[in-house]
């Protein structure tokens, strides 16, 4: 189980923002992506889950063996946590729904409305999706917005613990998840140098 | 994609869902017309057809902006393209689901209010029909149009500029089913046409609809 | 030899149209107003219609025309979705209102012959109901274009909405043959025997749609270079913007 990134260029809305990306995640790690705002965290992210196609370079893993998770959480108001999972679980052909509910401390709101839930519930409801997916490989972008510390420890034993069953995980993260032995990855280094304009943008009306 | 169905129905019957309301519109429609038009029961007999398709192809659209905008808006979208689950099965299924909530319930009512527009008594098997035929069509159709505006703010006007002309062919068949069956003709041709467009579009337009949604996505 | 596709690039385009607009608005405007002068002033009336059926020489060609460029736009999209010629996008993007306007010349023309003809300025004949659906065709088309921000978006999603609306197009012609069996007369031209015009209408026809052929082509040109420019603009722009 390994994710390598070769060489990789991205865009959003036609501006290029990171080139020349190459990286590797195997099971069992925690790969930190950090950069300041606008650096290409998100972009990157999406492009790994195949939500964007890549200028250029090349992604060994399909996006079918990820799991993506990002600013919205994906929820319906109107159904319940149990329903809400469920769908998310039998999409993905998977169980373990009860246990992801109890592993993201959301037992006790089984039966509540989404829309009834505090926005750190929410969260935790989104990111229990992450468990009903059985993927091996998580891509997170911001897991911890509107999470109190509690729940971040909470998230961070959980991606532990996945860890531990031999998955990764790829997080764009500010905050310190309680994960020591997460590698970091500065994405500074890589923004795409204004001369580095891929080939068939715009550049062909310059 | 059975799980998809059912969200999809849960949703549209569970508060705020929207369910019954194209049926409602539907039924304004038909009362407005002869409102309109004056009580003359020749001639509310004679653009029934027309009428009750018009109102069937409107009530239909209205329903269709937000069928991928609130995916879009709450991130079930994303999750849903990077699903298993091939984009293509999401629209069919999607456009599927809207049909069971918005098209079956305009078929069964168009009798009912047919009976409001006077409409002779030999077209009632062929409306019925014409609607179980074309309203496919219409859901398919109209998932295209919002596939193609998801990502717009203010999607709804320019989706019904878009959907409109692409639903002349299903309403001119389907109306023209009903008035030959209202003039005693056989409906056959119109209805057989009819049944094409449906296939035709439900066959290719989940394509069409996937591509353009992950166009908008990216 | 050089391959066509070379003109996809904008630069060489731009070359090439350079010297080919003006040449071909150049030769529309001679074709045009020596088609419309020979027809208007040369041509004898016609026993039956006078001097209405003159208005042949602008309502045949503006039809033509108003199919062509939704042809022009289909393939110009295909191209696009196939080879990611942005100029080919471009030149679709061109099309659409010089296609709506010949759309509208023919309506209105239309509108014109048909009221001493057939005594109504509209009726709901079948070609005059295909050409109404086209113009929303052309409407929505547009609007899809203007509605999108990002160019490369609006590209892809307009030359889907072109064909999936070309299939319907064609439907909608059908079925409203369908629906109205019609008052307007057979084609004007035709290959069959027994042709029904005579040269003297024939000649000045001939050259006034040869010259709006010309003046779409010139139209379009224009259009697109408008197009590559303003994105141009745009890249320039972008490329400053992230250089500081």
């Amino acid at each position: 189980m390994e994710l390598r990134v070769t060489n990789l260029a991205c865009a959003r809305g036609g501006v290029p923002l990171i080139a020349g990306l190459s990286f590797a995640v195997t099971g069992g790690e925690a790969l930190v992506l950090r950069g300041p705002n606008g650096s290409g965290k998100t972009t990157l992210l999406r492009t790994l889950a195949g939500l964007q196609p890549a200028l250029s370079g090349e992604i060994s893993c399909p996006p079918e063996q990820m799991a993506y998770a990002a600013h919205a959480d994906g929820l319906k108001s109107t159904l319940t946590v149990t329903e809400n999972l469920g769908f998310w679980a039998a999409i993905h052909g998977q169980g373990g729904v009860s246990e992801a509910m109890a592993a993201m401390n959301l037992t006790e709101l089984a039966e509540r409305q989404a829309q009834n839930l505090s926005a750190g519930q929410k969260r935790r409801l989104g990111l229990a999706r992450l468990l009903v997916t059985g993927r091996w490989l998580w891509v997170l972008d911001e897991p911890t917005v509107s999470l109190d510390a509690d729940s971040v420890a909470l998230f961070g034993a959980v991606v532990r613990a996945h860890l531990a069953t031999g998955g990764a995980a790829l997080l764009a993260t500010h905050i310190d998840l309680g994960l020591p032995e997460a590698r970091v990855l500065d994405l500074a280094p890589y923004k795409a140098a204004v001369t580095a304009l891929p080939a068939g943008f715009d550049e062909a009306f310059l | 994609m059975i799980a998809l169905l059912v969200r999809d129905l849960r949703l549209a019957v569970r508060a705020g869902g929207g369910f019954g309301l194209g049926l409602g519109f539907f039924l304004i429609l038909v009362v407005l017309v002869p409102l309109g038009v004056g009580p003359d029961p020749a001639v509310l007999g004679v653009i029934a057809p027309g009428i009750l398709w018009v109102g069937a192809l409107l009530a239909s659209l209205l329903s269709l902006d937000r069928l991928f905008a609130l995916d879009h808006e709450d991130g079930s979208l994303d999750l849903l393209a990077t699903s298993p689950i091939p984009m293509e099965a999401v629209v069919a299924v999607k456009a599927l689901a809207h049909w069971l909530t918005t098209g079956v319930p305009l078929v069964l009512a168009a009798p009912v209010l047919a009976i409001l527009l006077n409409l002779p008594g030999p077209a009632y098997g062929t409306l019925v029909l014409s609607l179980g035929l074309g309203t496919p069509a219409l859901s398919m159709i109209g998932a295209f149009g919002a596939a193609l505006v998801v990502g717009l703010k203010r999607g709804g006007l320019l989706m019904s500029l878009l959907v409109l002309p692409l639903y002349v062919p299903t309403l001119v068949f389907g109306a023209q089913a009903v008035a030959r069956a209202a003039q005693d003709l056989a409906p056959d041709t119109p209805l057989l046409l009819l049944a094409g467009i449906t296939a035709g579009s439900v066959g290719l337009l989940p394509f069409a609809a996937a591509f353009a949604l992950r166009i908008n996505l990216r | 030899m050089a391959s066509l596709w070379e003109y996809a690039n904008p630069v060489k385009f731009m070359k090439l149209s350079g010297w080919l607009l003006p040449v071909s608005a150049v030769l529309a405007a001679v074709l045009i107003v020596t088609g419309l002068v020979w027809g208007f002033f040369l041509t004898p009336d016609d026993y039956r219609q006078g001097s209405t059926v003159k208005i042949i020489f602008l309502h045949v060609p503006s039809a033509l025309m108003a199919i062509n460029a939704w042809v022009m736009m289909l393939v110009a999209s295909l191209i696009w979705l196939i080879r990611r010629h942005h100029v080919s996008a471009l030149a679709a993007k061109a099309a659409g209102p010089i296609g709506a306007t010949m759309t509208l010349i023919a309506l209105i023309t239309g509108a014109i012959w048909g009221q001493p003809m057939w005594g109504t300025w509209w009726a709901w004949d079948p070609r005059l109901t295909s050409f109404l659906i086209l113009f929303l065709f052309y409407i929505g088309y547009m609007a899809l274009w203007a509605a999108i921000e990002d160019p490369d978006t609006a590209a892809d999603l307009t030359a889907v909405l072109c064909l999936v609306g070309s299939v319907f197009a064609v439907l909608s012609r059908y079925a409203a043959l369908l629906w109205n069996q019609g008052l307007h007369q057979g084609a004007s031209l035709s290959v069959a025997p027994g042709t029904r015009m005579d040269w003297s209408y024939k000649g000045p026809l001939y050259l006034c749609m040869t010259g709006f052929g010309l003046l779409f082509l010139a139209l379009v040109l224009a259009g697109t270079r408008t197009e590559i420019r303003a994105r141009r603009a745009k890249a320039l722009i972008s490329r400053e913007r992230a250089a500081a």
